[in-house]
């Protein structure tokens, strides 16, 4: 963290590293006295290029290698892959494996929303710099939130082996589906999860929030009977209703120098947000009773937009994850095979899902031996970069008269309001230049 | 068991049979050692396998001060450390130079993971033109600075102990520590997947089904996890102490998969580690 003030007055201050965020990134907002000049988001996290290997690669290895772009969230990307190819070669699954698919994803979610709400983000609302100096004062809860976060972990261990980077999912299915009994002995774990995120998500609308409100336009997948995870239509508060396939006539990724992540933009209507808040706002009706119920209680009903009360939605969002997980355990009986197995066929697939952070998009193109001729990958945290420099320029003016410390402090905590997941960023399209 | 470019610099730097160099005497007055935590490119899941190590986290961090670890916590304090924990492979100029820092700051440097061990799935731009990846994946390839090769640290510095996988075993991460604790050598396995395999009671996916697996060639640590899942190791621990890829080749063949296909199994999660690499660039050859 740095503050520098030049002769004409004005400041810069300088966040060198991002910290409790995954990847490499840093923030610089630019002030000439109360005004703001400038705000980047940087991201220096070195380029991959996944788009670019993944070419020539078996589809079939598609699942395992897009799994290594983040560590944080490899089912969603394993999702949104495995999607994709089998909209190439016609494969519908088996509702079983959909099922599994479902719970695989709850699993991704209650991990990756206990890590963000309770280790990442808690800490700045709470006044500590991390999970283990906030154990000395709230222990209880951090060993709650521990053992949330594990449940979670445990969910895609049985599916999927290991917590980061599963190995059963492949395009058609699964490799090895559990048995009936291999998933009742979640049930008692998930019940006094669903129980302990209720309280939680209590605790956490108890916190200060600062009075920040933007008039977003929010993004998400919308489907007639679910709360989204794997599939639906992409839909907006501002008239955006398509199907995924039509993702690239209406955004457009631009690349700008001070990132190694390109901003993605609406081409008619320019930044947007996707994470938990879009989810919530756009799908409220399809949570399950408890969630709703539980958000009523903490305050944030539909529209909620005040990214702060963020980690709040994501908290019900984690009610939902387990009352989900609960509700697809019930219904589980093994399908008749673990997975469909198709002829290679060339052709384009898109497919988007909803990772913790957001919508995730994935476009492939195959040709006739099931070699990948192209590859698009969108991350949730691309789409937001544009949207969380916007909060910066209107959150700082707010902040102005503060000590630089606390300025920095509050941009930082403003930046993690997004669960941003820089790592995940960092790996791109061949774009259109935009102006 | 160093993933040096040429062969026969194998295990002059890195070594994964001995104990890491130092372990009690902590660089601060403070009786703990301190730790700190270091990502270059990577996925973040092998430092994330620190906090998903639930029931170990809490005890973890009383027994040893995690001082820099910008995942999980916001403070950095300057080194130098105990033990320097590292997670990716060096990918650009800047990287190139902080990995150097990094060993001068760390009494003991430990590297976790494919990316740091054998410079990761990102090591298959070692084979290609660089610049024309970077013009396929970004507008303006100007703005984009990033090396050749994707590479080990320990192409770059000494390395002190080397943890394998993609991700790796959070239950050897806490061996591991907890041995750099005591002074002892960590148990840490360099057979192949196969030990293990037979040991979870495992059928063999390649002799009773014939799939292509890497158990054989393929260093143990994830517990013979894709065999339990009905398919065929993909390597991603790593090659193990003594792999025969000559042979496994051979096995592929019979079982009628193409150069192409077997030099794709290779070219992975651990392509630049120099038996896999020679395994593969054989199959490119033929």
């Amino acid at each position: 963290m740095s503050a520098k003030v030049g002769r004409n007055g004005s400041r810069s201050i300088k966040v060198d590293y991002l910290t409790r965020v995954e990847g490499e990134g840093s923030i610089l907002v630019k002030l000439k006295g109360d005004q703001v000049q400038d705000v980047q988001l940087r991201i220096f996290e070195p380029p991959r290029l996944f788009e670019a290997f993944l070419r020539g690669r078996h589809y079939l290895e598609t699942p395992d290698i897009v799994a290594r772009i983040c560590g944080i969230c490899p089912v969603a990307y394993q999702m949104s892959a495995v999607h994709a190819l089998e909209r190439i070669l016609g494969i519908t699954v088996d509702p079983a494996v959909r099922l599994l698919r479902r719970l695989l994803y709850c699993g991704e979610w209650i991990e990756s929303h206990a890590l963000h709400i309770f280790l990442l983000h808690a800490p700045d609302f709470l006044g500590y710099p991390d999970v283990i100096s906030m154990a000395a004062g709230h222990r209880e809860l951090v060993e709650q939130a521990l053992r949330l976060k594990k449940i979670g972990n445990r969910v895609m261990t049985v599916l999927g082996g290991r917590e980061i980077h599963p190995i059963s999912v492949t395009v058609g299915g699964f490799h090895k589906v559990p048995a009936k009994a291999d998933l009742r002995v979640l049930v008692d774990e998930l019940a006094w999860a669903r129980d302990t995120s209720v309280a939680a998500a209590r605790i956490v609308a108890g916190l200060e929030f600062p009075d920040f409100k933007q008039d977003y336009e929010f993004v998400a997948l919308s489907h007639p009977e679910e709360y989204p995870l794997n599939e639906g239509r992409l839909v907006s508060n501002k008239g955006l209703d398509i199907e995924v396939a039509e993702y690239g006539e209406q955004f457009v990724e631009q690349h700008v120098k001070h990132s190694n992540a390109l901003h993605s933009r609406l081409r008619e209507r320019g930044a947007y947000l996707v994470g938990p808040l879009a989810r919530f706002n756009l799908n409220f009706d399809k949570l399950p009773e408890t969630a709703q119920q539980v958000a009523g209680e903490c305050g944030v009903t539909p529209p909620c937009r005040n990214p702060f009360r963020g980690i709040v939605v994501r908290a019900v969002e984690l009610v939902f994850a387990c009352e989900e997980a609960l509700r697809l355990i019930a219904q589980y009986e093994a399908p008749a095979a673990p997975r469909v197995l198709a002829h290679v066929c060339p052709g384009v697939g898109h497919a988007a899902t909803e990772a913790p952070r957001g919508v995730l998009y994935h476009r492939y193109e195959i040709d006739e031996r099931g070699l990948i001729l192209n590859a698009q990958i969108v991350p949730p945290t691309a789409q937001n970069q544009k949207r969380i420099e916007d909060d910066l320029w209107h959150y700082v003016p707010q902040l102005t008269g503060l000590p630089v410390e606390t300025i920095t402090a509050k941009c930082e905590q403003a930046v993690r309001n997004y669960d941003p997941c820089i790592s995940c960023a960092t790996h791109f399209v061949k774009v259109q230049r935009v102006g | 068991m160093s993933y040096k470019s040429k062969p026969t610099d194998a295990g002059d730097k890195a070594t994964n049979h001995q104990p890491p160099a130092t372990r009690h005497q902590s660089t601060s007055p403070n009786p703990r050692p301190t730790v700190a935590v270091f990502k270059f490119a990577s996925c973040d899941g092998c430092q994330l396998s620190l906090l998903d190590a639930e029931d170990e986290l809490l005890g973890v961090a009383q027994a040893v001060d995690i001082v820099y670890f910008p995942e999980a916590t916001s403070v950095m304090r300057k080194g130098p450390y105990d033990i320097g924990l590292v997670e990716g492979s060096i990918t650009t100029h800047h990287d190139a130079e902080r990995i150097q820092q990094v060993r001068r700051q760390c009494r003991t440097l430990v590297t976790i993971g494919a990316c740091a061990t054998s410079g990761g799935i990102q090591a298959l731009r070692n084979w290609k033109d660089v610049g024309g990846l970077v013009r396929m994946v970004y507008a303006q390839p100007d703005f984009i600075s990033t090396l050749k090769m994707s590479t080990p640290v320990a192409e770059h510095v000494p390395v002190d102990f080397e943890l394998r996988g993609c991700p790796i075993n959070k239950h050897q991460l806490i061996e591991l520590i907890s041995a750099m604790l005591t002074g002892r050598k960590p148990n840490i396995p360099t057979y192949s997947v196969c030990l293990e395999c037979k040991r979870r009671a495992n059928v063999c996916v390649a002799v009773a089904r014939g799939e292509a697996c890497m158990g054989p060639v393929t260093q143990a640590g994830c517990g013979a996890l894709c065999p339990a899942f009905d398919r065929g190791c993909y390597g991603c621990f790593g090659p193990m102490e003594s792999p025969n890829t000559t042979a496994l080749t051979e096995q592929f063949r019979m079982l009628g998969c193409s150069d192409e296909d077997i030099m794709r199994v290779f070219r992975s999660y651990s392509a630049w580690a120099w038996q896999f690499r020679q395994a593969g660039e054989e199959c490119e050859k033929s």
